[in-house]
């Protein structure tokens, strides 16, 4: 009987006790719902990453990657739920996909202790490790995003921008109104006039600015969209004519899905991207090799080259090297969420490691530091090729200007922490 | 002219075209309504299934293929064929009149003579239950629907209005098209309903169920018919809407943009949902247009119920709604 007794409770602390010596990861994903076109090939992307490590290399360090995957429909609550429900199962990082999503797990998961990686999107000012402990965005953010597109309009128009209109066309939620107060900034020092033309959600309906747009006749028009409202304004756009290459998205509304639809028209339509598109690499033949001849790839398997899938692939990369950091400086293999955290704050991705990992020059170098959560703010601009159905990259790795988003960066972390009564770090 | 005056009479006829394709949404509703009382909150979803069939039809895309696939180890995806677009529409036609019959059989006719918010819950259950089947059946990915529509600036509005006012009006060629195709369902519409034997069965239907019964009338046939008709409407909607943004899912949402054309126009009247779509849709333009700068602009979604909620309180039967008269 007491034999009995003692396997059984053995049992049950075996089977209470989390899975030994996994590195977990969830995957916040929306495979349903309005956004699902976008969020599948980046949620492919992103497994197929680690399971490209697991199965290559028998996961990162000796340890294994298990990725939880949580349907959240691109839904804030859904988000939380998602987080709440995967946090207990060792989650080591949370990569929201999801501005919305983002803003309600920072004061959650800097409670918990646990890194949250919003690549590209969420908080802006959590680039401030002072403020934000828990929080990473690198390798650019929003501002950075406004900054990049005005600083290759001023390249394209010989050094200046005055008297130059430039319209934004939004999306009318907290994401899309991110780039304004840069802008503001922006337009006041290279002095040209800035428009602001909110769209209501989901933005299938946008007549009415561009009616505006075409009696106003700005000179350029950037865009922070997602979702159907990229692709109707691309097509309103092409409609009244406006000349393509001078209309400019930010990464969010930069992936095939939105060019797509439109056929010819998008020919010339410009988009930033913080990574290079298209499957041209040494990595892909590793993918094809492990994941896709092995049938193992995530989902349909026809996302892999697009544009979304190229970010999940990148988002892995970068949260992979962090847990790589984290094993190095702490000498474990099974890490701890913390442990992540300081690897993320140590993180190094030079364009040498990133030619080791198959990805030459795909993404740019990254150096964190525990104030730098953001890294370099470096962004490309890529082009639609209507022809090929191919996004063409048209500059190098543009840098953003540093001293208008430090400033504003610095002014919007330390209002959080005065808010928040948050202690700054790092000091 | 002046300028001011120039633009707003552009903005009054692009929100007229806007009303029409409102309006097409709107249609399906108050076609379920008038002749069942269900409040169909389904109809966006079927929109969004019918263009996605259509679609899914054309460039000869197997159904379920990710399941098949899943299941069976294969690698099918399409077809070795294309259907043209008129065939296709047939064929996608065909699917929705199956739909109307699935969903009375296997839904409604369980429910005759239950509360109307029963059957109203059962249409958000055939919602999200046909949002799921549609991207099981076809997937989820952004369609590019092409049955060679016309988009964008109608030249010859822009240079005659250019000549004449010295500005150019933008008008486009998908608007004028979806408001020919509007008028000529309506028309068809209303000549069904007057002069075919199933259109006065189907008013018959809709003024008094038992009545309708007792001489002869099958109910059941007349819900598969209306829902059919829904059906088409909807159809019509998801390839004006598909063409503007590729087809998606967040196409179910114009349902959103009929609700207050509804709320106008009444849930009971084809001229209503016509009329109403074009109130609401210059209403928003206009005011979006001479408001909407000085309050931060994004007025659209917000006004167009602000609107409905006026007609409202004044009528609340909507413009052309059946009065409400309970006797006690």
């Amino acid at each position: 009987m007491k034999f009995k007794l003692a396997a059984l409770a053995l049992g049950a602390v075996m089977a209470a006790a989390p899975a030994l010596a996994e590195l977990v990861v969830p995957s916040l994903s929306y495979r349903t719902g309005p956004y699902a076109a976008n969020g599948i090939p980046f949620a492919d992307g992103y497994h197929d990453y680690f399971k490209l490590l697991n199965a290559r290399d028998g996961g990162i360090g000796g340890e294994m990657v298990r990725v939880i995957e949580c349907e959240t429909g691109y839904n804030t609550e859904k988000g939380v739920e998602c987080y709440e429900s995967t946090k207990g199962e060792g989650s080591l990082v949370y990569a929201p996909l999801s501005t919305g999503i983002t803003y309600q797990l920072i004061p959650k998961a800097s409670a918990d202790g646990i890194p949250v990686h919003s690549m590209g999107y969420g908080r802006t000012s959590a680039k401030n490790g002072e403020v934000f402990e828990w929080v990473f965005n690198y390798p650019a953010n929003y501002w950075d995003g406004a900054s990049i597109a005005v600083k290759h309009l001023i390249d394209e128009n010989g050094g200046s921008l005055e008297g130059k209109k430039i319209a934004l066309v939004y999306h009318n939620s907290a994401y899309g109104k991110e780039p304004i107060r840069t802008l503001e900034e922006l337009s006041a020092k290279h002095g040209f006039e800035l428009a602001l033309l909110p769209v209501d959600h989901p933005g299938q309906e946008q007549k009415s600015q561009w009616l505006q747009i075409r009696r106003d006749r700005p000179d350029y028009v950037l865009m922070w969209g997602w979702g159907v409202m990229n692709q109707v304004a691309i097509q309103e756009a092409s409609n009244i004519r406006f000349p393509m290459e001078n209309f400019i998205g930010i990464w969010w509304s930069g992936s095939e899905n939105d060019v797509m639809p439109v056929g010819a028209g998008a020919e010339g339509y410009k988009a930033l991207n913080m990574h290079l598109p298209g499957d041209d690499f040494p990595l892909y033949d590793e993918l094809k090799t492990h994941v896709y001849d092995a049938g193992n790839a995530t989902g349909a398997g026809d996302q892999t080259g697009s544009v979304l899938y190229n970010r999940g692939l990148y988002n892995a990369l970068i949260i992979s090297e962090g847990i790589r950091k984290a094993q190095e400086i702490h000498g474990v293999t099974d890490i701890t969420p913390a442990q992540l955290r300081d690897g993320f704050e140590q993180l190094t991705i030079s364009e040498e490691r990133m030619t080791e990992l198959g990805l030459p020059n795909f993404g740019p170098a990254i150096e964190a530091s525990c104030e730098n959560h953001g890294g370099q703010g470096l962004g490309i601009v890529q082009q639609w090729n209507a022809a090929d159905q191919s996004w063409v990259q048209i500059t190098d790795y543009i840098e953003s200007d540093k001293e208008v988003i430090n400033a504003l960066v610095q002014e919007d972390s330390l209002a959080y922490a005065q808010e928040s009564g948050i202690e700054l770090r790092c000091q | 002219m002046p300028d001011q005056l120039l633009f707003a009479i552009e903005v009054t006829l692009n929100g007229l075209m806007a009303g029409v394709l409102y309006a097409l949404v709107a249609l399906g509703f108050v076609l379920i309504f008038k002749a069942s009382g269900i409040f169909n909150y389904a109809q966006g979803v079927m929109a969004l299934f019918a263009a996605l069939t259509l679609v899914g039809i054309m460039e000869g895309q197997v159904p379920f293929s990710h399941l098949i696939n899943a299941i069976f180890g294969t690698d099918v995806h399409h077809f070795a064929w294309e259907v043209p677009a008129l065939l296709a529409i047939l064929l996608t036609m065909t699917v929705m009149v199956a739909l109307a019959w699935l969903v009375n059989t296997l839904i409604f006719r369980h429910l005759v003579g239950q509360e109307p918010i029963i059957l109203f819950m059962a249409t958000i259950g055939l919602a999200y239950f046909l949002e799921g089947f549609g991207d099981i059946m076809w997937g989820s990915d952004i369609k590019t629907l092409d049955v060679g529509l016309p988009q964008g600036l109608n030249e010859s509005i822009d240079e005659f209005t250019f000549n004449l006012f010295g500005y150019g009006f933008f008008i486009d060629n998908l608007d004028i098209v979806a408001t020919i195709i509007a008028a000529i369902l309506v028309a068809a519409l209303v000549a069904f309903s007057q002069y075919t034997k199933q259109g006065r069965a189907l008013r018959a239907v809709a003024d008094d169920h038992q009545a309708a019964l007792s001489v002869g009338i099958s109910l059941s046939f007349i819900w598969v018919l209306v829902w059919s008709i829904a059906g088409f409407v909807a159809l019509v909607a998801g390839i004006m809407w598909g063409a503007k943004s590729g087809v998606q899912f967040s196409l179910s949402l114009i349902a959103l943009k009929a609700l207050p054309v509804l709320m106008l126009g009444g849930f009971t009247s084809i001229p209503g949902a016509i009329v109403g779509g074009l109130i609401i849709g210059v209403g928003e333009k206009l005011f979006e247009f001479l408001v909407g700068p000085l309050v931060g602009g994004a007025t659209e979604n917000w006004f167009a119920y602000v609107l409905a909620l006026i007609f409202l309180v004044f009528r609340p039967q909507g413009l052309f709604g059946e009065k409400i008269i309970e006797r006690v």
